[in-house]
């Protein structure tokens, strides 16, 4: 809500009319609901970032080094050296407007500031300033502007208003990414200590611990112990997961939300389920409380801070010495998994191109990172009738899917989860072609904006996708959103119940395990979550 | 609603509307007013989707009598988008208010020609009432949002309790003779 009310005469006047000034000459209003709060000098000084301190966004002044304008000019410099893509997006752009409308968050918040356009015309506006010759001879009539604080301040407000799911970059005639604009973006005001504390504290947390949780093995050790439990009261049958095994042919890696935040804990109860089913197959695989995370904010801070935390992954795979990796429900852990890695830590070439050890089939998309989504290999389990499923125990569930940004976008993981939900549920309907596949809108969320204090920003980000879902529920009776991204399942909850309380939210594998029939297997009567199954309710009444 | 200004209504309905959908639109900053216009596709354009239908079945629900509960349910479709923008409650809301001027640039000749003034006070006062029904749907809104903070921030610290070990169950019968203390020891 903003701050100021309007006089009597506006209120009286025929409507409500924002005032009508040019972009540039538009300064910034940080608006309550819509930011992150600050990282805290403590989890900056955790990864010996520059520039640790106290900074409130609602300051004036934000304690910013004497010299920040040489830092953003220098950081600029060396990126525009360095990464040719970046130099190129900043260079090729001819303002067509394509990208303007496809944005989640300009859609939601009508903030023209939120076309992906003009959000990149907020950096290429200095970049033309100061490295260009139209930029320096013409000034603002070539689109140039100096480096002020407002600008700096304007910078941090709308890079942090995107969530880099790169939906923009689907429609560039010239294949601008404008998420990889954001990146570099943040990464230079990560050298002035501007960061935000749902990035810097997990990233902190992670660099200590191995997840964002901060979460030390014994506690992760314990919840695996609880969800045997828990799996072990649904379906009777006892559950022996395996951490940190030496020797194990596989890896599993996924996000700790996955295991301590719910809905994803159903998703982790999935995932137990499934591999002691296949360990009669000949499935030998591991969890590790060391890389017990897929997640990776430092993709959301720098490119340097992405490498040190996903060498983790690399390191336990070593130090465990399994033949590769199989990867969980996570979103833009597969970005960093499937464009970075390889040429940040890798090629991991003490690994082996993955092969499933129960029908053989060889991944060859995966040659190079070594690292397999649980999606690909479940349905590729499903296709040779490896799995003992009945779907009837989803019936009380109509589900849609949501395909999330990055294993969407990112690496092309669209058929495999409906391939499985189709198999493990009866009732499934696609929302409009306009808002999946590709085309699929964010969460609304992501990049480390899953905060609870922007929540005014997140159920804004979150409207595309929210209606888009509400169609579905009204034309379909739609009851429950499966998705693939532990941010998705953090954020969703409270998306839904804003727009269309009527949704819940589940993991891929949640449905998988409900549906999977276990050998030796007691009558099940409730679903992963304790909710009956369909059709028990009835039956007990006639007994 | 009967008589000679429903029937004008009716059909300057069309026009109205239009000039209803700008006067809402042209709250956005100018770019974003003209995408509202020309996105005609609901699913790539639900703000303003929301707007060119709320605003046709307020104006029916304004002609056809004062249900204002159906009002409510349709004013929520466009309040609970507004609510989170960049608006005031009252700049959020006072569309709803601008319809009069709007009629009143539409049909303004012919209510004073047709000696309808008093109908139109009638039909104004309507508008009034639709007015204090967003001021409800407005704060339904923003307790929601309020609601999803407050309940994520307890559930985050909740966990992390109770993940060390720090929470118990509180006693199903407490004893209230021994001991106020309702919870266990960790």
């Amino acid at each position: 809500m903003a701050e100021e009310l309007p006089t009597p005469e506006e209120l009286i006047s025929k409507g409500y009319k924002p005032p009508k000034t040019a972009w540039m000459d538009t300064p910034v209003n940080i608006r309550k609901g819509m930011y992150c709060y600050a990282s805290t000098p403590k989890t900056v000084e955790t990864l010996g970032l520059p520039n640790p301190r106290n900074w409130n966004p609602l300051d004036d002044d934000w304690q910013l080094p004497d010299n920040w304008k040489e830092i953003v000019f220098e950081g600029l410099r060396e990126r525009l050296d360095k990464f040719r893509s970046f130099k190129l997006f900043m260079d090729i752009c001819v303002r067509c407007g394509a990208c303007a409308d496809k944005c989640h968050f300009f859609i939601g918040t009508g903030d023209p500031k939120n076309m992906p356009v003009l959000r990149a015309e907020l950096i290429r506006s200095v970049y033309r300033n100061d490295f260009t010759k139209a930029g320096k001879i013409l000034g603002r009539l070539a689109g140039a502007r100096p480096m002020t604080i407002g600008v700096l301040k304007e910078w941090w407000y709308y890079l942090f208003q995107c969530s880099e799911c790169r939906r923009c970059s689907v429609f560039c005639p010239y294949g601008i990414d404008t998420a990889e604009i954001t990146i570099v973006g943040r990464e230079i005001l990560n050298l002035l200590g501007l960061n935000i504390d749902w990035i810097s504290a997990p990233v902190a947390n992670c660099y200590r611990t191995g997840n964002h949780l901060g979460i030390q093995p014994h506690a992760y050790t314990d919840m695996i112990d609880f969800f045997c439990e828990d799996i072990e009261e649904v379906t009777g049958v006892k559950m022996e997961p395996s951490l940190n095994r030496k020797g194990a042919e596989i890896l599993f890696i996924t996000p700790s939300g996955d295991v301590f935040a719910d809905p994803g804990t159903y998703t982790a109860m999935g995932y137990i389920i499934l591999f002691h089913y296949l360990q009669e197959l000949g499935l030998d695989i591991t969890w590790s409380t060391y890389a017990s995370e897929g997640g990776n904010f430092g993709f959301f801070t720098s490119h340097d801070t992405m490498k040190r935390l996903n060498a983790k992954m690399f390191a336990e795979a070593k130090r465990l010495g399994v033949k590769w990796i199989l990867g969980g429900e996570c979103g833009h852990m597969w970005r960093v998994i499937q464009q970075y890695m390889n040429t940040m830590n890798g090629p991991a070439d003490f690994l082996e191109t993955p092969v499933s050890p129960i029908t053989g089939t060889c991944f060859e998309n995966a040659k190079s990172t070594k690292m397999v989504h649980i999606a690909e290999f479940t349905a590729d389990l499903i296709y040779h009738n490896k799995l003992n499923l009945d779907p009837s125990r989803n019936d009380n569930k109509i589900v849609t899917y949501h395909d999330s940004c990055n294993p969407a976008r990112g690496m092309g993981l669209l058929d495999e989860p409906r391939y499985v939900i189709n198999s493990v549920c009866n009732h499934f309907y696609e929302m409009p072609s306009n808002t999946i596949r590709e085309q699929t809108f964010c969460c609304g969320a992501g990049s480390g904006l899953n905060a609870s204090e922007d929540m005014e920003l997140r159920m804004m980000g979150g409207l595309p996708r929210a209606n888009a879902v509400k169609y579905v529920h009204e034309m379909h009776g739609v009851n429950m959103l499966a998705c693939v991204c532990a941010i998705d399942r953090a954020v969703f909850p409270a998306l839904m119940e804003y727009w269309v309380p009527e949704v819940d939210v589940t993991g891929l594998h949640e449905l998988v395990a409900n549906a999977l029939i276990l050998p030796g297997e007691k009558k099940r009567t409730t679903d992963l979550r304790g909710e009956p199954l369909p059709g028990v309710e009835e039956e007990d009444a006639e007994e | 609603m009967k008589g000679k200004l429903k029937g004008i209504l009716e059909e300057k309905k069309p026009a109205i509307l239009n000039a209803w959908f700008t006067v809402v639109a042209e709250s956005y900053a100018e770019e974003t007013a003209k995408f509202l216009r020309r996105q005609k596709d609901p699913f790539a354009n639900p703000v303003g989707r929301a707007i060119s239908k709320t605003t046709e079945e307020l104006f029916d629900d304004l002609l056809t009598g004062p249900d204002y509960e159906t009002a409510g349910i349709h004013l929520d479709s466009i309040i609970r988008v507004r609510s989170l923008q960049n608006f005031t409650p009252s700049s959020a809301t006072q569309f709803i208010f601008s319809l009069k001027s709007v009629i009143r640039d539409a049909i303004g000749k012919d209510i004073h020609e047709s000696g309808l003034e008093k109908e139109m006070v009638e039909f104004e006062s309507r508008i009034d009432q639709l007015g204090l029904v967003a001021f409800d749907v407005y704060m339904k809104c923003r307790e929601k949002v309020y609601e999803l903070k407050s309940n994520e921030f307890r559930d985050r610290y909740y966990n992390a309790f109770r993940r060390a070990g720090l929470i118990s169950e509180v006693a199903a019968t407490p004893n209230l003779d021994k001991s106020n203390n309702m919870t266990k020891a960790p």
